[in-house]
């Protein structure tokens, strides 16, 4: 499949370079200050439960810029993120944690500090990125697609078969709490910041956006430099990539890796944000297929190949399930198991939304947002019209993608 | 061995069902190009009309229901959705059958609620003893009216006008248009066979003697098998289609009893990783080729 098709040309190397060398972009630079500013502080004032909100959506937006790296700036559709996210998480757990006898089990625990514990469960999920590269390397579009779900599949097996690694899926396993340099991420220990007492919900809140802002930073880098131009040159024609000498099963290869080392993280942050790790018990739990589908969601919504867009897709599929659950009450929802229950409606929203970037607005969130901004400075030329809607309608019905 | 026979044929019954969904899969692809994610959608719905309509009409009167129901929603998508953006390419058009299949299933979970309707197929739970061979009777069943609707579809798709103008279509749509073919008819019919076929599978696969539960989200996971049987005997073929249900029908089977139960669900999908290293376009798929 080339993606030309859900190309965003703006991410060119062309424009970018001259802007950022000659004048500072100090709209943007003091946008992006503010908005940095009101995530520091925000954990001083929401209360417990949007705190918590907020902490999921920073795993997912660790999550979605991997996969909007793979398939929006390498065009290998993956639909393995839940696995990666599994195999993050155990291999957090397992570096981390002591080994404990549970029943009849014997739960294997290396002890590690966790921040050791954190990077090698990252390296060891780009590993696993890296071997499944061989079947990327081979296949095209969907059909990597599908062959990336028979992860998803292994990993719901593995995760049942291995309980001394993942703790079995019945009862799973605490992972050891987060500390740095002998502080720990928890409840222990008396710090605050402007008189409110920092405990863990805070400092996690504090970890979980270190951890996506070094990500964010690395993210774009990549995707300035030579590895991003490898990779969406490979996107758009892989033959024309090859005879300008980009190594192209290299560029899949680090792709994949890269984009697991991100779904790593994201799962190690989220067995800390969860206090457990617990392998699924059926086939459509939360390292299923449909948190898979969640993950390519957030991208497509964001506008693929966009990193803001990764994070802004994130907000709106995992944080509008946890906002509607943290104020289901006030606005008449169901619960669970009855009804409109808010699982149920955050599911309607993303679904539609998916529905309707593809109908509407290919570029997602991202182009809107530059529409707007270009609109808004009144320079909107015609080029950056075509950045989104007909830029992929210029291509041929038919021809490409076969 | 008495095992082993026993297996091949209940994996065959189960591998004809696979083999309509991805009969299903292939037509779609072959029309309009889209892989098409929300299949298990199209089984859903067609099974919960069955559910509701099954207790007031009887068996018969509510599959036909089911069956006509799932196909007029896969012609909705296509006439509402699909047909709409033409332009848009495939792949795109893939990614929004995956946001229709999140809409409708979890519609489809909210309405059903805590019950787990069975479908009230006649012949589920009356296992036939031939010798000492147990079979199950959906499995024999599935496996006749696979056969049956096989046959007349490759008939149909041989030598009627919509399987003569479907081929030409999916060969070379710009002469298939100059010669008069109405792409809109055929992207059209081909949706409604496919989500027709879906609607008959699901009769089977909610059964006691297939999936051991009534309609519930294990019924969209089991619908998803049919991914790895369209995939593994290639997308563009329907021959490609049948062998591959087979397969996934049999690896399911057997892996379930020599194996483990759960293996069984990872086996299909690493027969099929399988089969794509070795050949990326699947048993029977036209290979690709990178022209410059």
């Amino acid at each position: 499949m080339s993606e030309t098709a859900l190309a965003t040309p703006e991410f060119s190397a062309a424009g970018r370079p001259a802007g950022r060398l000659r004048r500072r972009n100090w709209p943007a630079i003091i946008a992006w200050a503010v908005v940095l500013l009101i995530l520091v502080l925000l954990p001083l004032y929401l209360p417990p439960g949007l705190l918590s909100a907020g902490q999921y959506v920073m795993v997912g937006a660790v999550g979605a810029i991997g996969l909007t790296l793979v398939f929006g700036q390498a065009g290998q559709l993956s639909l393995a993120h839940a696995f990666f996210l599994l195999v993050g998480g155990t291999a957090y757990s397992v570096l981390a944690g002591e080994t404990t006898q549970a029943g009849a089990e014997r739960i294997v625990g290396f002890g590690w500090p966790p921040l050791l514990a954190l990077i090698g469960a990252v390296v060891i999920t780009a590993l696993f990125g890296l071997a499944f590269a061989p079947v990327a390397g081979r296949l095209k579009g969907i059909y990597l697609g599908i062959a990336s779900l028979a992860l998803v599949y292994i990993g719901f097996y593995l995760g049942r078969a291995l309980p001394a690694l993942t703790g079995g899926a019945s009862s799973g396993r605490n992972p050891e709490p987060f500390s740095l340099f002998g502080f720990p991420f928890t409840n222990e220990g008396d710090i605050a910041l402007f008189g409110v007492p920092l405990r863990q919900p805070e400092r996690l809140w504090y970890l979980f956006l270190v951890v996506l802002v070094i990500g964010y930073l690395l993210a774009a880098g990549a995707m300035r430099g030579r590895v991003g131009r490898a990779w969406r040159a490979v996107r758009d024609h892989e033959a024309a990539a090859a005879a300008m000498g980009v190594n192209v099963l290299r560029a899949k290869a680090v792709a994949f890796a890269v984009s697991a080392a991100y779904a790593g993280l994201a799962g190690v942050l989220l067995v800390l944000w969860y206090g457990l790790l617990k392998p699924d018990e059926s086939e459509f739990g939360n390292y299923g297929l449909n948190t898979s589908i969640a993950f390519l969601a957030m991208v497509l919504i964001g506008g693929l190949g966009s990193i803001p867009g990764a994070v802004a897709g994130a907000l709106i599929v995992w944080g509008s399930q946890q906002i509607l659950t943290l104020f289901a009450a006030d606005l008449g929802l169901g619960t669970a198991l009855s009804g409109f229950s808010p699982t149920v409606i955050s599911l309607y929203v993303y679904g539609l939304a998916v529905i309707a970037v593809v109908l509407f607005e290919p570029g997602g969130l991202a182009a809107i947002g530059r529409n707007t901004v270009a609109a808004l400075r009144g320079r909107r030329r015609s080029d950056m019209d075509s950045s989104g809607a007909s830029g992929r309608r210029s291509a041929p019905p038919g021809k490409d993608g076969k | 061995m008495t095992t082993f026979v026993q297996l091949v044929v209940n994996g065959l019954g189960k591998g004809a069902v696979f083999a309509l969904l991805a009969l299903g899969f292939v037509v779609i692809f072959k029309a309009t190009g889209v892989i098409n994610f929300a299949h298990g959608s199209l089984v859903l719905i067609g099974g919960y009309l069955v559910a509701i309509s099954v207790g007031a009409l009887g068996f018969p009167a509510a599959t036909a229901i089911g069956i006509a129901g799932a196909g007029l929603a896969a012609l909705l998508i296509e006439r509402l959705l699909v047909s709409r953006s033409r332009l848009a390419d495939p792949n795109s058009l893939a990614l929004l059958t995956i946001g229709v299949d999140v809409v409708v299933a979890e519609d489809i979970f909210r309405r059903l609620g805590t019950t787990v309707p069975y479908l009230g197929a006649p012949w589920d739970a009356h296992p036939v003893r031939l010798g000492n061979i147990t079979l199950f009777s959906t499995q024999l069943v599935a496996l006749v009216v696979g056969l049956v609707l096989i046959t007349a579809f490759f008939l149909a798709f041989r030598f009627s006008d919509w399987g003569i103008a479907m081929r030409a279509q999916a060969e070379n749509p710009e002469a298939a248009a100059l010669m008069g073919i109405r792409r809109s008819r055929v992207t059209a019919t081909a949706w409604l066979v496919a989500g027709m076929l879906a609607g008959v599978a699901v009769v089977f696969i909610v059964t006691q003697d297939f999936s051991g539960i009534g309609l519930s989200r294990t019924t969209h996971a089991i619908a998803f098998a049919a991914f790895p049987a369209a995939i593994l005997g290639g997308l563009d073929s329907t021959a490609g289609a049948v062998v591959g249900g087979l397969v996934v029908g049999l690896v399911d089977a057997l892996s379930a009893q020599y194996v483990s139960f759960d293996f069984a669900k990872v086996a299909v999908f690493l027969a099929m990783l399988v089969v794509l290293v070795a050949r990326p376009s699947g048993l029977f798929g036209t290979r690709e080729v990178t022209r410059v």
